[in-house]
């Protein structure tokens, strides 16, 4: 692995930021704070970090209703995001959109999105147009184990193959799409899908952070050099049930107990990157400590914040009208 | 200016944006046609020839043949757009949006609103509407009461060649998504068509006749039906005025209501189903901020509560004619 201390630092960051992220937005919901569905992403920062330390700000990505990981991990401003999520009108899209459509156009994040399966087709699109101007940017889709099977999936995987467009499809399977599992929904294999449509196709362990970077930056080189699209397969898991409020009564309690003890991919970054003597303790605990601090910052700073007003509600709708 | 027909009016719209701006694609299923084949490489242009001559002009990078996948299409499209191409995508049928619809209303419309004002999408989506040509219940609806409901989009259904092409420019460099319905019956309509690009706006009806007795509104290949009833009824010293109304959103209010208050007797022509169509927001827009200068009850000309039928003796029942409009405006008068 080529990655220099500095890389190993940012990764190690923007995991911890999403984590902490997630766990007080868990909190804040959890005190009847937050309004509206939130979808953590806990469990799952290995992905988002390590497909995303490969992109630029010119490369797009889209996501899903479990967005906030890839948006921190895609630069989208913390504070703004935490703004969103409590419907203020300083939020990263003025308090419209909250948790499931955060967008920062400018940083190359396409949105998360309430339909499973509704970013695939768009991601094609970004990479269209990275194809027809010839920039040499890719354009990531981050979807769920659950939109693996939907329609607009199989579309898009074909028409990207059709078209050898700049895209990669990220399939984060957490084990469960919505209450349902994955072994029960998932029909065949997600990787020999891909292949059958013309993909290059692999799956990755989604608890290690160094084999999910090392997949996306071939399959970013395979993108940009105009060799066709990518499919990975993370496997990957869910601290928190899908959403806010959800008992979690479909998984055992001692599995949930499981995977935080063993599968979590930031204490498995953490001993790794200690024990081959890469970064050292004290610098990891001081990154914790400093993301905790910047999400405390960012929860205080949303609640101060002032809602949008009446006049909010009829801009935005059309550029003109 | 020279006499075009409705079909050659696109073509050119199409054409001339292409040269004129490099981001301008044109996407969908057989839009060259042949690909991959042997035999010609333009062999379509579309289904209805609409495309033709773009891709030998402009080639395959920016005229793109697509599987036949409704929701990769338009939302390829939708994401283009988003990330600084034009596209303009074509959706063969309307009656197909049942397919794609999510990438239209719950992605594309909704971008601009749900990201904060931050989203500019320059989508264009070119699609055929309207009974007629015995295609049956799943070729031949109008469906634009629907994309008409969705805050975001804009809907624009021109009557006649000069506004086809018009129009078709104006959507190709509006920076908000328009579905573009073009009747299938029109294309090989002729009308005066400038050679130059030049726009037509959006939200500006358009009074094709002008009269003192009844006020006939209409949109798209109705536009013709009611200019020809208005016409013959001139013979029975019946005047009427009629209304295009050009584009379903933006909506022209002002021109809508100045029309029903000149005559005070109202007739709205829609061949889309009866049940929450245009015909009914039209009709509740006048009840709403014109009741008063209404001498009659408005009456609506539109097809029955069913699926387009497919034998001709039937889908003939089915659509708005002359007689159903003739009788509809003799009602008016009665009253």
């Amino acid at each position: 692995m080529q990655l220099n201390r500095e890389e190993l630092l940012k990764a190690y960051t923007g995991m911890c930021l999403i984590r902490n992220f997630e766990d007080r937005v868990h909190d804040e919901f959890a005190a009847g704070e937050l309004p509206g569905f939130v979808h953590l992403y806990a469990g799952e920062e290995a992905s988002a970090m390590g497909i995303c330390m490969n992109l630029n700000d010119q490369d797009s990505i889209a996501s899903t209703h479990r967005g906030h990981g890839h948006c921190i991990a895609k630069g989208c401003d913390v504070t703004a995001m935490m703004k969103e999520l409590f419907g203020r009108k300083e939020g990263i899209c003025g308090g419209k959109g909250g948790s499931m459509h955060i967008a920062d156009l400018s940083k190359g994040m396409l949105g998360a999105n309430g339909i499973v399966g509704g970013g695939p087709p768009l991601v094609c699109g970004a990479a269209l147009s990275a194809k027809t101007k010839k920039t040499g940017n890719v354009s990531v889709c981050f979807l769920g184990d659950g939109a693996s099977n939907q329609g607009t999936t199989a579309e898009s995987i074909n028409i990207a193959s059709v078209l050898k467009l700049p895209a990669i499809f990220v399939v984060e399977d957490n084990g469960f799409a919505e209450a349902t599992s994955s072994s029960y929904s998932v029909g065949g294999d997600i990787v020999k899908r891909g292949e059958a449509y013309g993909l290059h196709a692999e799956k990755v362990d989604g608890t290690d952070f160094f084999a999910i970077y090392q997949a996306a930056k071939e399959a970013v080189e395979r993108a940009r050099k105009g060799k066709g699209p990518t499919l990975l397969h993370i496997k990957i898991n869910r601290i928190y049930a899908h959403y806010e409020g959800d008992a979690l009564t479909y998984r055992l309690p001692e599995e949930t107990e499981e995977i935080k003890k063993n599968r979590d991919p930031i204490k498995i970054f953490k001993k790794r990157v200690i024990e081959s003597g890469l970064l050292e303790s004290n610098q990891l605990n001081a990154i914790e400590e400093k993301t905790r601090k910047e999400v405390d910052q960012a929860v205080k700073d949303s609640k101060e914040a002032d809602f949008p007003t009446e006049k909010d509600l009829l801009t935005d709708v059309y550029v003109k009208f | 200016m020279s006499e075009k027909t409705f079909r050659q009016a696109l073509n050119e719209a199409l054409l001339q944006e292409m040269k004129k701006d490099e981001n301008v694609i044109v996407i969908g299923e057989d839009v060259a046609g042949g690909a991959g084949a042997n035999g010609e490489q333009d062999a379509w242009g579309g289904p209805m020839g609409i495309t033709k001559g773009l891709m030998p002009e402009f080639g395959r990078e920016r005229v793109i043949d697509t599987p036949i996948s409704e929701s990769a299409i338009i939302g390829t499209a939708a994401g283009a757009a988003l990330t600084g191409l034009r596209p303009v995508a074509e959706l063969m049928f309307v009656d197909f949006f049942g397919v794609c619809f999510d990438q239209i209303f719950n992605q594309a419309a909704k971008f601009r609103y749900m990201f904060g004002g931050k989203a500019v999408t320059p989508l264009t989506i070119r699609t055929m509407y309207g009974g007629g040509l015995r295609a049956a219940s799943q070729h031949s609806q109008c469906l634009y009461p629907i994309f008409t409901h969705i805050p975001g989009l804009k809907v624009v259904i021109p009557s006649n060649p000069y506004d086809a092409k018009g129009l078709l420019v104006q959507s190709i460099r509006d920076d908000d998504p328009v579905i573009f319905f073009e009747n299938k019956t029109l294309y090989d309509d002729l009308g005066e068509v400038p050679d130059d690009l030049y726009t037509v706006p959006f939200g500006e009806a358009n009074f094709t006749r002008e009269g003192k007795d009844v006020t006939l509104i209409s949109m798209g290949k109705t536009v013709q039906l009611c200019n020809q009833v208005a016409d013959e009824l001139k013979k029975e010293k019946i005047s009427c005025t009629v209304l295009d109304l050009r584009t379903l959103s933006p909506l022209d209010e002002d021109s809508i209501l100045e029309a029903a208050e000149e005559t005070g007797r109202v007739v709205i022509v829609d061949e889309s189903n009866p049940r929450c169509n245009i015909a009914t927001d039209i009709s509740a827009l006048i009840c709403d901020k014109a009741f008063s200068s209404l001498k009659a009850p408005i009456k609506m000309v539109t097809p029955p509560h069913t699926p387009v039928p497919f034998s001709p003796t039937l889908e003939d029942m089915y659509l708005p004619n002359e007689t159903k409009v003739k009788n509809a405006i003799q009602v008016t008068l009665d009253n």
